[in-house]
């Protein structure tokens, strides 16, 4: 138990080299600060590497971007105001959360559209069985079939 | 009819798979759309390559077209581009800028001589920051700057013979028709 203990230690001490790796230090004043970086960093978007956040990825755009993020910081600047710098150099990409405009209307509510034509196929195909078992009832009143109670 | 419904079902999802293949293979799912496009290029103040103590600034360029061309000695797509530069530069019509991207002076000196040299002029950016301000992500990476200093044209990736004479051509042949 021990032994899994130590091995354990050692795994996470390789996460933690591994994490200073990718994202190097920086003097934030104080931890909220620092809490704010995170946050927002995580909802941006690295221009180079479409999968990775800003927060996360060790691409040097990535890195100068952080460095710009931390400095404006410093400056005072809202974290609207610096998506709003980020968005003027490098579009809407790199923020993962799409604002809603006339471009991405579609994919805003794209889904609710899919969801209601769904619900609809699935509405008539109910009308349908339900229709079609009613007209098979009629034409024997006597002998229930077998499918008959299906819905 | 109904029977059919599954196979019609069926076949949408293959039209919408095919779709996303076709969308994928006809457009780089990395080139970033520049918001910057038609708009006037950030002001930028850089050192030569060669002459470190002179600085370059967007007003020296202010005037006549150019084409801004962003590369770097570890770019690996820009030893791609550049022998289509070299080829492609004396018919251009406009003065080709080398950006020189976080670079050490020294690598993108010898990478020019190994490689050879078609830039007019060439500027430094060792920081990166004012690349930024450019929305560049990677080299190589080109805009077309006309005379009034507004960004007329941008390219992501290497310039091959096919955009160039496909895309950048006929930009430059525009701008060039505005401001000769």
């Amino acid at each position: 138990m021990r032994h899994r203990l130590w091995i354990l230690l050692v795994l996470l001490a390789f996460v933690g080299v591994l994490h200073a790796q990718a994202i190097e230090p920086m003097p934030f004043t104080n931890h909220a600060q620092e809490l704010r970086f995170q946050q927002l960093t995580a909802q941006l978007r690295c221009p180079m590497c479409q999968n990775e956040t800003l927060a996360d990825s060790n691409a040097p755009i990535a890195r100068d971007l952080r460095n710009q993020i931390f400095q404006q910081m410093q400056q005072g600047k809202s974290d609207e105001e610096i998506k709003q710098y980020l968005v003027a150099r490098y579009s809407d990409y790199v923020l993962y959360d799409p604002p809603l405009k006339a471009g991405t209307v579609l994919l805003w509510f794209g889904p609710l559209l899919i969801l209601l034509g769904g619900a609809g196929v699935v509405l008539m195909a109910i009308r349908k069985r339900s229709r079609t078992a009613m007209a098979a009832e009629n034409l024997s009143d006597s002998e229930p079939t077998e499918h008959g109670d299906d819905w | 009819m109904s029977r059919l419904l599954p196979f019609f079902g069926f076949m949408l999802l293959v039209a919408l798979f095919g779709f996303g293949i076709w969308w994928n293979t006809g457009h780089d799912p990395q080139a970033i759309p520049s918001p910057l496009l038609n708009k006037p290029a950030p002001a930028f103040t850089l050192p030569k390559l060669y002459e470190p103590t002179v600085t370059v600034s967007k007003s020296d360029l202010l005037g006549k077209p150019y084409l801004l061309n962003v590369f770097a000695s570890w770019c690996v797509e820009c030893e791609v581009e550049h022998p289509v530069l070299q080829a492609e530069t004396p018919t251009l019509g406009v003065l080709l800028v080398g950006y020189d991207y976080k670079d050490a002076p020294e690598d993108a000196k010898r990478w020019l001589f190994e490689h050879g040299n078609p830039y007019g002029l060439l500027i430094a950016d060792q920081p990166g920051q004012t690349a930024i301000d450019f929305g560049v992500y990677g080299a190589p990476e080109s805009f077309l700057i006309d005379g009034k200093g507004v960004i007329r044209y941008k390219h992501i990736g290497p310039l091959t013979a096919d955009v160039v004479a496909t895309e950048l051509k006929p930009a430059i042949a525009a701008v060039l028709k505005e401001s000769p």
